[in-house]
């Protein structure tokens, strides 16, 4: 597998703040990823970093194998989707799609206008007259349409409906069989999007804590449910994830379980029931706060 | 999809299903991993991943520069793999969840006459 990014050793600091904190992972070509955290996790400062839009205090970053900052060769290649772009104050919307392919070499005209067509976007509107989700579905356009074979997604949707966003889904999807290239989203809407990606990067104040393919991490985790006697001998040697109970009831997270292990459970009178990658995410990265006490 | 087993089996036992079920009837071509990605709204690597698994275990093959094909026999196999596990998954839960509400293995064998014929 060629490797799109390789970061070593990544930091960045904001006086007395690290946003990320001795960070390293590799980003293979040709896969969607998703970059998953909370609000203020560090994920637009990283994806900064890796589009060289910021200086790293400290570490390495090589993407198609060259320091991004500065270097035309490396970010032509890129397209990178924010959640806060700005266009200039006068623009109408087709002045957005008219510049847009001086930017990328890859640009299909046909795709933009099919998906503009599909957003409804009004082309002689005023950007500063659009709505939310308007504005979004215009960097969701452009990010779909520059076909960069490295395409970052920061939050494109904020204010796209349901029905946008399952456009862009699907799109992006259909586009991305058509002609693979890498995919980088980074969103909250853990759920929606979990089917859609290849591999999972989950960052925490700062830290890569999850660095895992979709597909094992989608069986990495199971809720046990019981009687506390019970779920506590089925758990016991086991690495528990969360904990949860209510009087002689309790609730236990934890590592994904062999269908043998599941009859047995199954046997022992207890309820299996699935983790899903938004639920699992968030005991990973709310670990202390709602930790059952067990000693109790 | 369900989220409690990855989506690789989910989409092979949905491949199997057709199959056991004669929609996908033997030598014909599956779907592509990009219609079985674009239908189920899931990544295509995981749909490849998904088809993978049933050409290791016979029941599609590859045709260079067409498609995948289910196997001759493919329905007999599966037929057969399924009822082995059926016992494990359908008949021992059910047996468990009958003795926790008290219904005796008689009561049992007349419920299922009973819901047959109803």
């Amino acid at each position: 597998m060629t490797k799109v990014i390789e970061v070593s050793g990544l930091s960045k600091r904001f006086g007395a703040v690290t946003a990320v904190d001795d960070v390293s992972f590799t980003v293979e070509e040709n896969k969607i990823y998703g970059l998953l955290g909370r609000n203020g996790a560090g994920k637009t400062t990283l994806m900064q970093l890796l589009t060289g839009q910021d200086f790293a205090t400290s570490g390495s970053i090589q993407v198609f194998g060259q320091s991004p900052v500065e270097n035309a060769t490396v970010l032509q290649n890129i397209s990178f989707i924010k959640e806060s772009q700005r266009y200039p104050e006068d623009f109408k919307v087709k002045h957005v799609f008219r510049s847009a392919p001086w930017f990328f070499a890859n640009w299909d005209q046909e795709f933009a206008e099919q998906l503009i067509a599909d957003f409804r976007l009004p082309l002689d509107r005023r950007i500063k007259k659009l709505s939310r989700g308007q504005l979004s579905s215009i960097g969701v356009i452009v990010g779909l349409a520059s076909r960069a074979p490295l395409t970052f997604f920061d939050e494109p949707y904020l204010g796209l409906d349901a029905v946008a966003r399952q456009i862009f889904y699907d799109r992006l999807l259909a586009d991305y069989a058509e002609h693979p290239r890498t995919v980088i989203l980074s969103t909250h809407l853990i759920d929606e999007v979990a089917n859609l990606l290849e591999h999972v990067l989950v960052i925490d104040e700062g830290r890569i804590i999850i660095d895992e393919d979709a597909e094992t991490l989608r069986g990495s985790a199971t809720s046990v449910v019981g009687t506390r006697t019970a779920v506590e001998a089925f758990v016991a040697d086991r690495e528990v994830l969360h904990r949860d109970g209510i009087g002689g009831l309790a609730s236990v997270t934890i590592a994904g379980l062999s269908p043998a292990e599941r009859r047995d459970a199954a046997a022992a009178g207890l309820e299996l029931s699935p983790v899903s990658l938004q639920q699992l995410i968030i005991r990973r990265t709310n670990t202390s706060e709602k930790e059952f006490e067990v000693s109790a | 999809m369900d989220e409690s087993r990855p989506i690789f089996l989910q989409i092979a036992g949905q491949i199997e299903n057709d199959i056991i079920a004669g929609v996908m009837s033997e030598e014909t071509q599956v779907p592509s991993t990009n219609e079985l990605a674009a239908f189920y709204r899931i990544n295509p690597a995981t749909a490849l991943k998904g088809v993978s698994l049933l050409v290791d275990n016979g029941i599609l093959y590859k045709k260079r520069g067409i498609g995948m094909f289910v196997s001759t026999g493919a329905q007999a196999q599966l037929i057969g793999t399924r009822r082995d596990e059926f016992a494990a998954e359908f008949v021992r839960p059910l047996l468990t969840e009958a003795a926790k509400l008290g219904i005796s293995t008689e009561q049992l064998t007349d419920m299922i006459r009973k819901e047959k014929t109803s």
